[in-house]
């Protein structure tokens, strides 16, 4: 049995989803938003994901922990539909099946996706960066006739504010320190308002100060958004972590607060070594 | 607004779209209405020269376009330039009408003498020109979007691409030079009469061909302009510097690329339709792998990812290729890939990069005079 099943009504049928905006509020009357249940993943026979189950709720400020090889990042490949998992499901809501979705619709219906490195558009300026991320029609004939609404460059203003780089809006994004493009890519995966995301090791590199600022970023995001970090950064983790949970193995070898992942006798064991 | 999103912000742009709109004034005046005898007089032979570097600009600009700004390297692109050619050259072909040397009112001298006795199913049409106009975008245009879409969607991208897209060229060479394919085999289509009733020899119409040729150069490049400075055109900029982050932002990043190529594909087209008319001839040797590598050296040269670069570009190298084979015919490969090699160690942005350096240092030293 395995402690940290959830139950996700079966008897509901997955919706054939063909419009990556779903086309109806996410059914989240259960708690969690996010269900991925024994997902299992292999390259040339080696686990990457073995059994994993990990549920995410509405909201939630989770950050997950591991050793490297753990599969955190495999985790955030199977859920934004970048590897296909060989077993298991995935559920977005109650009803939509991630499985069977593509990358864009995916990033379309709400699970934005902050890379470890940052990826910003360097060529384009701070304004322009944040322009294509913007929710909507994504289209190419769409995108080549149509400007902005009013009320979309109103959430630009927002999310500039929100992410604080207002005053360099048009800056070339290749220009920004090293901070600053973290915060750019975390205020373009805000401009698809997303219901889930996920960033991967956002204050690596950062400095003490920059380190504070996205502490306070990302819990000021939790709440309007469930928030999903994976950090090394043993302190971090402890200054914004509500629940962390410890991958090991491609499976999930503790979940808890912070201080009962700690004093976790497995969890010493897989970072101290025998 | 739109004139200002296309023009206002694009000095290098306006400056090159002027001169090509003072070339198509002045040329004209100059050699129809300056007498022979005046120096100031511009030869038919130069209208013509001229005609053909705008037909290569044109055909520089639809690459630079695909090349420059969505880092899609096609080094087949001179087959679309070709397929358009050849669909004008048929046209052309059927206004010989009875005028060719075995007087058949219907067939081609080719066919006549191939023995062939009833003009082949794709050959019908192409005795209006409105169809053949529409032949000259629909079959590039159409080749383009088969192509681009099993390409795109497989995620051929990179030397992958480009190595395929010059087989495509070459195999598109191999089939034309065949004389089963009705296209007139190695030789190719010739000895064109007129074009929509004016003779094809006449001043006035290399005038009126020179002046189509302007004409399309300076709207593809608004439209180009259009398309990158559009939302479209920075999610493809986006799409060259990060493919896959442009794919997690929700854009379907195969569709961008496909109509981009597409509408490159339709662009290179109409440059070699307005091509034919003014060289007389089309024959396979256009589809040759290397004149597609040529035009690579072009933009390179210019400057990729400015659109007037490739304009710069096509004019310059071409310009440079008359000279230098005027007097060494055979040996024109050798300065053209030194030109290449050149470009790229020590000139990576082109000719016009080269100008945007002698401005920054200019106004860098501007700066230290004033303390």
């Amino acid at each position: 049995m395995n402690p940290f099943k959830h139950a996700r009504n079966w008897s509901t049928k997955a919706l054939p989803v063909k419009d990556p905006n779903f086309g109806h509020p996410l059914d989240t009357s259960h708690g969690p938003i996010l269900y991925v249940e024994d997902v299992s993943v292999s390259f040339d026979g080696f686990k990457a994901l073995n059994n994993l189950n990990l549920y995410i709720d509405e909201g939630e400020l989770r950050c997950i922990i591991g050793p490297n090889g753990a599969g955190k990042t495999t985790m955030m490949d199977v859920i934004t539909g970048k590897t296909k998992p060989d077993s298991g499901s995935i559920y977005f809501g109650q009803q939509i099946n991630l499985r069977e979705l593509s990358e864009h619709q995916i990033a379309r219906g709400g699970i934005g996706r902050k890379f470890q490195k940052p990826t910003v558009f360097e060529a384009l300026s701070v304004y322009e960066n944040l322009e294509l991320a913007t929710a909507g029609n994504k289209k190419f004939w769409f995108t080549l006739t149509r400007e902005l609404t009013g009320e979309q460059r109103d959430r630009l203003d927002e999310v500039l504010y929100t992410i604080g780089l207002t005053q360099s809006r048009f800056n070339s994004a290749g220009n920004l320190s090293h901070g600053q493009k973290q915060w750019l890519e975390i205020g373009m995966l805000l401009m698809q308002s997303p219901r889930v995301l996920l960033v991967d090791e956002p204050v690596a590199g950062m400095t003490g100060e920059e380190t504070e600022r996205t502490a306070e970023l990302l819990t000021s995001l939790a709440g309007k958004h469930s928030v999903i970090v994976v950090e090394h950064d043993m302190a971090f983790v402890r200054s914004i972590a509500r629940k962390v949970t410890v991958l090991h193995q491609g499976s999930v070898l503790a979940e808890g607060s912070m201080d009962q992942v700690q004093s976790d006798p497995k969890v010493i064991e897989v970072y101290l070594g025998e | 607004m739109l004139t200002q999103r296309l023009l206002t912000s694009d000095k290098g742009g306006m400056l090159v779209l002027g001169l090509i709109a003072l070339t198509c004034i002045v040329v004209p005046i100059l050699n129809l209405a300056v007498p022979e005898s005046s120096p100031f007089h511009v030869s038919t032979f130069a209208v013509t020269l001229l005609g053909k570097f705008l037909c290569y600009a044109l055909l520089a600009l639809a690459l630079d376009l695909i090349w420059g700004y969505a880092g899609i390297l096609s080094l087949g692109h001179g087959a679309f330039f070709a397929l358009g050619g050849y669909a004008m050259g048929m046209y052309l072909m059927r206004q010989i009408g009875d005028r060719g040397k075995y007087g058949d009112p219907l067939l081609p001298d080719f066919m006549v003498f191939l023995n062939w006795q009833d003009l082949p199913w794709y050959w019908h049409g192409f005795d209006m020109f409105w169809f053949a106009a529409l032949m000259i975008i629909l079959v590039p245009g159409i080749l383009a979007w088969v192509f681009g879409w099993l390409a795109f969607r497989s995620r051929v991208t990179g030397v992958y691409f480009a190595i395929i897209t010059q087989a495509l060229t070459y195999a598109l060479m191999l089939a034309f030079f065949r004389n089963e394919m009705g296209f007139g085999g190695n030789n190719g289509l010739t000895d064109f009469k007129d074009i929509l009733d004016f003779s094809i020899t006449a001043d006035s119409t290399r005038i009126g061909l020179f002046l189509a040729s302007g004409i399309a150069l300076m709207l593809a490049y608004l439209a180009c302009r259009y398309i990158v400075t559009s939302r479209a055109g920075k999610v493809i900029v986006s799409i060259r510097d990060a493919e896959s982050r442009t794919r997690f932002s929700g854009y379907q990043v195969e569709s961008y690329k496909l109509w981009l190529f597409v509408f490159s594909a339709v662009l290179a087209g109409i440059a070699g339709a307005l091509y034919v008319p003014q060289v007389g001839i089309i024959n396979p040797g256009e589809f040759s792998p290397l004149n597609s590598i040529e035009l690579v050296v072009w933009v390179a040269t210019g400057g990729r990812g400015t659109l007037y670069g490739a304009i710069v570009g096509a004019f310059s190298v071409n310009y440079g290729k008359t000279v230098f084979t005027t007097f060494y015919p055979e040996a024109w490969l050798f300065p053209l890939g030194l030109l290449f090699v050149l470009v790229t160690l020590v000139l990576p942005k082109g000719l016009v990069g080269l100008i945007g350096r002698f401005k920054k240092n200019k106004s860098a030293t501007n700066k230290e005079e004033q303390p």
